[in-house]
């Protein structure tokens, strides 16, 4: 077996710190998760709205964030919020306040694409059962449009998993920071190092990702 | 007191400058059952979901005369549960199972206790010969399946008038009689019903008068024996004859 360097994992406490640099990244998509996605949904509702204004405003907002590469907006909101509002944002927090803008323009897109793709007789034959508008949302829209969603957005939570390895770049030490770290303390007795620790870093964003893309291939498979 | 169920008094239907109903009237008397036939285009599904309220006409007036309501279909509100309506397209909703389809309209809209609708939901399955497919989902079910619940889920509101648009025109030969089965024992029960449909031997079994429709206008009211022995109108012919194949080959 060709040397890895896998023996710097075992080396003090290595090991646990690459944990809690995973932990560091998981906890950003988390946080930005559970925000962004039902705030999203919220957006995507009003984004089916016949306004002229409403769909302006989205769409800027949507393609905005869309064409940003996702490291400036990590660079905009942390070094801008200390050059021009003059707080000094922790890296965390700007890491969050990005993937929630993200998200939130993201999930907005995906539901409203989910609502519009209801078809038209739904609509018809609960309005034709006497439902009210409200209702037919609630019992026949809302719920057909958050199964189409489950998927698709089960795609964007992997994608900001992954995406958390930018947030290094603005200090924050996450998994790959950790892992580096330990590279260049062991540059000298391991210098194979850097294979066996990506490749446990690879492994960890798998066993991270892997779950919720199950998760969603069983409830398409249940929902279709 | 007016002896009609449904008064509909010469309504106009635009879509942009093309006309689809014109100038159309049609009194419905209670338990009648008036079978719509006609060319494709000719407005008779757009005739039903005038009445349902799911179209808004230009002119004219639908008013209906149903237990405690009469006057304007328009102003109808949650009445319109009133008059039931099955469509073409497998319409159920495909996230619930068939009792909640069934269950969803009379619970919320109607407020109706939870057990006894149960109750009656599996009595209405069990007519339709479905009662063991209470707990299944709409896409397990064939076709003739889904349409004789669509049925069933408008039923179970105690729709006073039923409106069928082309129910079976999705359905092959045999599903579309069990569907077809259905209807008829609902008329031979005495409800009210407008049903469009391409099936003639159907209509003439089922109705009291079959209406031909042609252009947004109604071309022939008749009994369904004097329209399919002798219609009175050319252009009435003329449809028939497309269906009797007899005629094209002697």
């Amino acid at each position: 077996m060709p040397d890895l360097g896998l023996e710097v994992l075992f080396k003090g406490s290595n090991m646990l710190r690459l944990l809690q640099g995973l932990w560091a990244a998981v906890e950003i998509s988390l946080v930005s998760i559970v925000t962004s996605f039902p705030l999203g949904i919220i957006l995507g509702i009003i984004m089916t709205k016949e306004n002229i204004l409403i769909k302006f405003l989205t769409k800027v907002y949507l393609e905005f964030i869309r064409i940003m590469p996702q490291l400036v907006l990590l660079f905009i909101v942390f070094f801008g919020s200390t050059k021009i509002l003059g707080i000094n944002l922790p890296g965390e927090t700007s890491a969050i306040i990005v993937f929630v803008l993200w998200g939130v323009a993201e999930m907005g897109d995906l539901t409203r694409s989910a609502i519009l793709s209801v078809p038209v007789h739904q609509y018809e034959s609960s309005k034709a059962l006497g439902l009210s508008k409200t209702q037919s949302y609630f019992y026949i829209i809302l719920p057909q449009t958050l199964r189409r969603l489950v998927p698709l957005s089960i795609n964007l939570v992997t994608r900001m998993v992954k995406t958390t390895s930018l947030v290094l770049m603005i200090g924050v030490v996450e998994v790959l920071k950790t892992g580096q770290q330990i590279i260049e303390a062991n540059r000298m007795t391991s210098p194979n190092a850097a294979f066996g620790v990506f490749l446990v870093i690879f492994i960890l964003y798998f066993l991270v990702c892997w779950p919720a893309s199950i998760a969603a291939r069983q409830l398409e498979k249940k929902w279709s | 007191m007016a002896d009609y169920i449904l008064n509909i008094r010469h309504i106009v239907k635009k879509y942009k400058e093309h006309v689809v109903l014109d100038d159309l009237s049609l009194e419905v008397e209670e338990g009648g059952v008036i079978v719509i036939i006609g060319p494709s285009g000719c407005g008779k599904s757009t005739l039903l979901r005038c009445i349902n309220g799911l179209e808004k006409i230009q002119s004219g007036s639908i008013s209906t005369n149903i237990q405690g309501y009469t006057g304007n279909i328009m102003d109808m509100g949650v009445s319109r549960q009133k008059i039931g309506m099955v469509f073409q397209s497998y319409d159920l909703f495909p996230h619930m199972d068939v009792l909640g389809n069934i269950m969803l309209a009379p619970v919320k809209v109607q407020k109706r206790e939870k057990d006894k609708v149960k109750k009656e939901a599996l009595a209405l399955l069990e007519r339709v010969g479905l009662e063991n497919k209470a707990k299944s989902y709409p896409r397990q079910l064939s076709g003739g399946q889904k349409q004789r619940v669509a049925i069933v889920r408008a039923l179970i509101m105690h729709p006073e008038i039923m409106l069928f648009d082309e129910v079976t025109a999705a359905l092959d030969p045999e599903m579309t009689r069990e569907v077809l089965d259905v209807i008829l024992s609902l008329a031979n029960q005495g409800k009210t019903m407008l049903i469009v449909t391409h099936e003639m031997k159907f209509a003439r079994a089922v109705a009291d008068r079959i209406i031909f429709m042609d252009e947004g206008k109604i071309i022939e009211s008749n009994t369904p024996e004097k329209f399919f022995e002798n219609p009175e109108t050319d252009r009435a012919k003329k449809f028939l004859n497309v269906f009797s194949f007899d005629n094209k080959i002697s």
